[in-house]
């Protein structure tokens, strides 16, 4: 990659948070309601909002809230870049992660209940999904021989096709960070649930919006991962995310949220035998 | 340019906060109406939170005794400025059928600014959604 190219891949991997990821949860909402039988909201809702919330009146917690949630804006949007620039994997997740844990601290350093029980529910969630999400890693470094993306995209056939069962671990993983039922535990797209607005309770104004920001960079990011599963045509990574984004949404609807000890449990369960499945079948070929 | 824009967010994204101060319910259930999809009020970018730091409109349904004032009050004073109060029901804004009663203190007005007053014993659901539009007109000066 020559530096003009670096710096325009920067410069895509920045507006790519705010514009696709903005657009992807306007057509997200629109397809929730349209399962629901509704209309849904416009395309541009999501950008609506976060306009709106960034004119509201400040109303902070605490400095520590506000500093988090500029941390976990630069975190995503790091990680979101340097996944543009074809960088390193590992890199990318530890950064992601980093980003994550700020967003619990931030929760935490409020006193109200249901941003506690947020925050301890979101780290469960952390618990469960950063272990596997290695494990998709180690699996296209043993098939690749690199961690890098780069090496992903020098590959000359579908990693899909020796990596199946990752591609479920994968998907399992979207559901979690995307914040979908059956594991929108720790706060949801839905306005309403147990915990009000669980993590995001004590977040307002342009601090919330930082966060659907953020969260839109991350949500750029998983879909960025499993596009690495086909990454011989753009058709075909473009089919591939789309479907699995399509029945993500479906999964949201159709499902009702379970416990942590069910997310855990499962989660667990079944993305480290079908990654040790996934990986002893690579090793045995 | 910047102000339209943010004007128009505004307007596209009513978030809105439900309180049932002493209702009888029958309020209550015409306010949640709206979000079924009969009427869906997304389409509008109306959700219902449950959170006064996430509201932008505050619906306020029945009476206000001695008991929930400061709840009302409370619940006013945490959501971030700009908003809009819409009361509901005749009994939210005058006390209703219930203004006699020994512990009332009387309609919403009484102890927060109202912008809106939607009447009716229940309100419809279009009349309440009508009252969050023509609160959002205020909103844009
Ligand atoms: S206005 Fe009528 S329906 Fe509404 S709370 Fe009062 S008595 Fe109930």
């Amino acid at each position: 990659m020559t530096t003009s190219q670096g710096i325009i891949m920067i410069l895509a991997g920045l507006a790519s948070g705010p514009l696709l990821g903005g657009l992807i949860a306007g057509l997200d909402r629109i397809l929730t309601a349209r399962f629901q039988s509704r209309i849904g909201p416009p395309l541009l809702q999501p950008f609506y909002d976060v306009i709106k919330l960034f004119g509201k009146e400040k109303m902070v917690v605490n400095v520590w809230q506000a500093f988090c949630a500029n941390a976990y804006m630069t975190a995503a949007s790091i990680s979101v870049v340097l996944f543009f620039l074809r960088s390193d994997l590992l890199l990318i997740l530890f950064i992601q992660a980093v980003g994550a844990v700020f967003l619990v601290v931030g929760a935490f350093s409020s006193t109200s209940p249901y941003s506690q029980a947020g925050a301890h529910r979101e780290l469960l969630q952390i618990l469960c999904y950063e272990p596997l999400l290695i494990f998709v890693v180690v699996g296209i470094y043993l098939l690749t021989g690199s961690f890098k993306i780069e090496s992903v995209y020098a590959w000359n056939q579908p990693v899909l096709l020796k990596l199946p069962f990752m591609f479920v671990v994968l998907s399992f993983v979207l559901t979690i960070k995307l914040r979908k039922s059956p594991f929108d535990l720790s706060t949801s797209h839905h306005a309403h649930q147990e915990l009000v607005k669980g993590l995001l309770t004590d977040y307002s104004g342009s601090f919330l919006a930082l966060t659907e920001i953020a969260h839109w960079y991350e949500t750029v990011l998983v879909l960025g991962l499993c596009s690495l599963f086909w990454t011989t045509n753009p058709v075909g990574a473009i089919l591939l995310v789309g479907l699995t984004y399509f029945l993500e949404i479906w999964i949201d609807n159709v499902s009702a949220r379970l416990n942590w000890r069910w997310m855990l449990g499962y989660g667990w369960a079944m993305g480290v035998s079908l990654s040790l499945v996934n990986l002893v079948w690579l090793y045995a070929r | 340019m910047f102000n339209k824009i943010l004007t128009r967010a505004r307007t596209m994204s009513p978030w809105v906060l439900h309180f049932d101060c002493g209702s009888c319910n029958g309020c209550d259930i015409e306010v949640l109406a709206c979000l079924t999809p009969v009427y869906d009020v997304e389409r509008f970018g109306m959700i219902n939170v449950g959170n006064p730091m996430h509201a932008d409109v505050f619906l306020v349904t029945g009476t206000v005794n001695h008991r929930n004032k400061k709840v009302l009050r409370n619940l006013y004073d945490q959501i971030p400025d700009p908003k809009v109060v819409v009361a509901i029901g005749a009994c939210g804004l005058t006390g209703g059928i219930f203004r006699e009663a020994y512990n009332v203190v009387g309609g919403v007005d009484k102890i927060i600014p109202v912008d809106v007053y939607v009447p009716g014993c229940p309100a419809k659901p279009e009349a309440i959604i009508d009252g969050v539009v023509l609160g959002l007109e205020k909103l844009k000066k």
